[in-house]
């Protein structure tokens, strides 16, 4: 099984690499789904199998599935794939890079701080997880659940078309964008 | 009875709120009927509040609320009623009262008739506060509030910008003594620990020994807000122009009553007074100065208001100069005596001026004797009052009582009833100049209009107090019934003649005697000066010499000249040195970088939210950086 | 008991730093994403790596203890995730209809 841990953990660095340096925004989001697949297997690895569960169906399954939509919806095209090669030049590249990379070390020079730790190595069952949510946790999930009802009232209010409004604004930006893209 | 104290100054006031709340939209006969009634309740409420005191004899405190108690502050709104403050109020009511009956039918014609009593009824209330504060604190508020009015009511008709720059030379020449007083408020305060006055005075007596630094400052300072709120030397700059307000006001604040407030507050605190010796002196040579300097210019002015402020100026140096030589009774005697002779001699020149279409110059007046007999009795008989005419009229007897004193005042004290004789002198001389010179003679200008009842009766119930006002006090040669001081005794110490008398009582009745042939000349000078043989005065007048001591004196001594030179002009020059404010560079120079702030900063709102968030992380970094290395 | 050692097999013998350092790793390569990418929609998928890589941060700190509270702190996430990206997507929908881009450069109009 340990094996099993490094193996997913190359397959996600690998996989989230890919995500952010794809030009086209559906490869993209299948290599985020490959990303988030492989930490699921870590998670399984290391003793939640529930967490495991849901990473697969919510995060994989519905997140990834809006943004799916989303890209549909505005279907870019190839244009927007050269546009993206365009905005990937190596200066964009270097300072974020240089940044994180800081940040990184930081985090890694704390890890190594600490004692070398080793986990117990016993599964949490979902029986447990349910059992401390729906104990001691109760007003988080009541918390939870009015962050979603905010989000999907925010997501309605904001996914609406103001058609009267929004169509010539709209066009007329199009109609200016090809004429710079000329 | 005497719990009615504070309805006193009540009234004046909720006249005064009335009107001002209305601001001129009520009918002309209400306005009168608010403006005149207030202070004619006020009167009465007065005299039934002295009877009382008089029956009780005993000073009596009305506190009504405080504002405030911490630690050794007490600020209260008190009013304290005994013999010094009854005769104030009693004054400030009555004559008060008369002057605002002859404003209804004076100022009738006025567009600002409602604002005119407004300004009077609140003048009519500060003044009342001022006279019967317990506490020097609330005293300052009156001083202050019938300052306010004054500005207010020399700027009356403020479409004509002299009037305004009247008001405006009263109101800062003013301010210069009201600092001064401020100032000297504060030293009572820290070194006494009391603003109310009786305490106060007590504490002085006894922490304080004759002639101590702290003494002397503090009378020093209190005189200096006396001095400008009278108008003496040197700061009597202010009142001969602030007769740009209406007569009747000038009759009321700048003769009657608040340019008497000085006398009245070095009565009220005469403790200090007597605790600091050298300043008790400069309060006799100030006021013999005063009334000198006055007298001079009385003499050379040719605007009729002018020489009554004048006369303010020169009879307000007399109660000085009995304040200074310790005779108290005497000088608030004749501030009584002065404010029904003057208000009269106001109130008659008011009329005179006003039917001969606002003319001010006597010299075109003339024959008027006639012509307005009411105003010529009442003008003559203040002027026989303002010359101390003997025996007939107040006057007399309230200056002979100054005189008398000062000769009494020790080694000093034949000097300055020198120059209160020669004052004396003079005075009759330049009242009566003006009396032959308007009311006789061939006529100039015919008066147009008439004289109704509101005025005629204050000319009349005036003219009777001139006359009679003065036998409160009979002197000793004459039966001697010192009604007047004797009241006055339980407040104020006694005059020199009783403590240290050097002159016997013969004396007396030769100093009278001087006393009263000099004022009788000083009519005959004029008489013959000016109505029998002008042509000697005219060849005088047009002398090298005589020019210029003319122009000199009717100049007010060139004390305008030379407060111009001295300090105005080095001020504004300093003010054209300092035009771009140097101070303000400072601030300036704050504005400035935080512009220059600004500007850097803004650079950082690019409106990018990448950039953005590379700033929080770079932040994150820099935090875990200084969280894990430092 | 039983179930109890099966289940002991079914976990790997990794150190909890690795883990850890998965998580580092992760949340760096989404960092560099938000901060590189123009493209809103990359961007907020560079988020969402950040968020699961917090989450993993909390599962590996759980396994450590074998506690649940690890757990929940995931699923908290995860609801976070869920309601953060129905609300961005939207906002992206309605940001192309405005501007016709997907620049997030495009969106300064508070430039100070």
């Amino acid at each position: 099984m340990t094996a099993a841990f490094y193996i997913a953990a190359v397959v996600a660095v690998l996989a989230t690499i890919m995500v952010i340096i794809e030009t086209n925004a559906v490869h993209a989001l299948l290599n985020l789904i490959v990303s988030l697949l492989a930490v699921a297997i870590v998670f399984y690895v290391l003793g939640a199998p529930f967490a495991a569960a849901l990473e697969v169906i919510v995060y994989a399954g519905a997140i990834m599935v809006l943004f799916v939509f989303v890209i549909m919806m505005l279907n870019l095209g190839e244009a927007a794939v050269a546009q993206e090669r365009r905005w990937l030049a190596p200066r964009m590249w270097m300072a974020p890079a240089g940044l994180s990379a800081v940040l990184l070390g930081e985090l890694i020079y704390m890890l190594w701080q600490g004692p070398a730790a080793v986990p117990v190595g016993t599964t949490v069952t979902p029986r447990e997880v349910g059992a401390l949510f729906f104990g001691p946790y109760l007003l988080v999930v009541e918390l939870a659940s009015m962050l979603l009802l905010a989000g999907l009232v925010g997501a309605y209010h904001l996914g609406r078309r103001e058609r009267a409004v929004a169509k010539p604004e709209m066009e007329t930006a199009r109609e200016a964008q090809q004429e710079t893209q000329r | 009875m005497l719990d009615l104290l504070a309805l006193v100054p009540a009234f004046p006031l909720f006249g005064f709120a009335i009107l001002f709340i209305t601001a001129g939209t009520l009918p002309r006969r209400w306005i009168a009927a608010i403006g005149v009634g207030s202070v004619g309740i006020s009167a009465i409420l007065a005299l039934i509040v002295a009877a009382g005191f008089l029956s009780a004899q005993q000073p009596y405190t009305q506190i009504v609320w405080r504002w405030m108690a911490i630690g050794g502050f007490n600020s209260a709104v008190g009013f304290y009623l005994d013999a010094l403050s009854v005769v104030m109020m009693l004054v400030v009511t009555f004559v008060s009262f008369l002057i605002h009956l002859y404003s209804a039918e004076f100022m009738a014609d006025d567009e600002g008739y409602s604002r005119y009593f407004a300004y009077m009824n609140l003048f009519v209330a500060a003044m009342l506060v001022l006279v019967l504060a317990d506490n020097l604190l609330l005293l300052y508020l009156g001083w202050e509030g019938v300052g306010l009015c004054s500005y207010l009511l020399i700027g009356f008709w403020y479409r004509d910008p002299a009037n305004g720059l009247a008001a405006r030379k009263a109101f800062v020449v003013t301010r210069v003594g009201d600092t001064a007083m401020v100032i000297g408020l504060f030293v009572l305060f820290t070194h006494l620990g009391a603003l109310e006055i009786q305490p106060l005075m007590q504490r002085a007596q006894e922490s304080w020994p004759v002639g101590s630094g702290l003494a002397i400052a503090a009378a020093g300072l209190l005189l200096g807000g006396a001095l400008g709120k009278s108008a003496q030397l040197p700061l009597q700059v202010w009142l001969p122009d602030a007769m740009a307000g209406p007569t009747p006001v000038s009759a009321l604040i700048h003769a009657a009553t608040m340019v008497t407030a000085g006398v009245y507050l070095i009565a009220r605190t005469h403790v200090l007074y007597e605790l600091a010796p050298p300043i008790h002196t400069a309060v006799a040579v100030i006021g013999a100065l005063t009334l000198l300097l006055a007298a001079f210019s009385a003499l050379n002015q040719t605007d009729l208001k002018r020489i009554l402020a004048y006369s303010t100026i020169s009879q307000i140096g007399y109660m000085f100069l009995a304040l200074g030589v310790g005779a108290w009774a005497a000088a608030i005697f004749h501030f009584m005596t002065h404010a029904f002779f003057k208000a009269l001699l106001f109130l008659a020149a008011g009329v005179v001026i006003q039917r001969l279409h606002e003319e001010h110059d006597i010299f075109r007046m003339g024959g008027l004797r006639r012509r307005l007999p009411l105003a010529f009795w009442s003008f003559l008989i203040g002027s026989a009052s303002l010359a101390a005419l003997p025996f007939i009229d107040a006057g007399f007897y309230s200056k002979d009582l100054i005189l008398w004193e000062t000769w009494n005042s020790g080694a000093n004290g034949p000097w300055l009833w020198l120059a209160g004789i020669v004052g004396a002198f003079l005075t009759a001389i330049y009242i009566f100049r003006a009396v032959f010179v308007v009311f006789f003679g061939p006529v100039n200008i015919e008066p147009e209009g008439r004289t109704g009842f509101a005025i005629a009766v204050p000319l009349i119930v005036l003219s009777l107090l001139a006359l009679a006002g003065g036998f409160v006090e009979i002197p000793e040669y004459l039966g001697g019934i010192p009604a007047f001081t004797e009241l006055l005794s339980a407040v104020l110490p006694n005059p020199p003649s009783l403590t240290a008398p050097t002159a016997s009582s013969a004396l007396a009745g030769v100093l009278t005697g001087i006393a009263a042939l000099l004022a009788m000349l000083g009519v005959a000078v004029a008489f013959v000066a000016f109505l029998d043989r002008p042509a000697f005065v005219t060849r005088l007048i047009e002398s090298p010499v005589g020019v210029t001591l003319q122009r000199f004196w009717a100049a007010g001594w060139g004390f305008d000249w030379l407060y111009d030179r001295a300090l105005t002009r080095p001020f504004v020059w300093l003010a054209q040195l300092n035009r771009s404010d140097i101070i303000d560079f400072f601030y300036a120079g704050v504005a400035w970088l935080s512009e220059a702030g600004w500007r850097l900063l803004s650079r950082s709102q690019t409106g990018l939210v990448r950039w953005y968030a590379a700033g929080v992380a770079f932040g994150s970094a820099t935090l875990i950086i200084l969280a894990v290395f430092a | 008991m039983n179930e109890g050692i099966v289940v002991a097999e079914m976990t790997a013998d990794v150190p909890m730093q690795y883990g850890l350092l998965l998580a580092a790793v992760l949340f760096s390569l989404g960092v560099i994403g938000v901060l590189a990418r123009r493209n809103i929609i990359f961007i907020l998928m560079s988020i969402e790596i950040m968020l699961n890589a917090a989450g993993l941060a909390f599962i590996a700190a759980g396994a450590r203890w074998a506690a649940a509270d690890g757990q929940i702190m995931f699923i908290l996430i995860l609801a976070l995730a869920a309601a953060e990206v129905s609300v961005g997507l939207a906002l992206i929908l309605q940001f192309y209809h405005r501007t016709v881009t997907v620049d997030a450069d495009a969106a300064s109009e508070m430039r100070g």
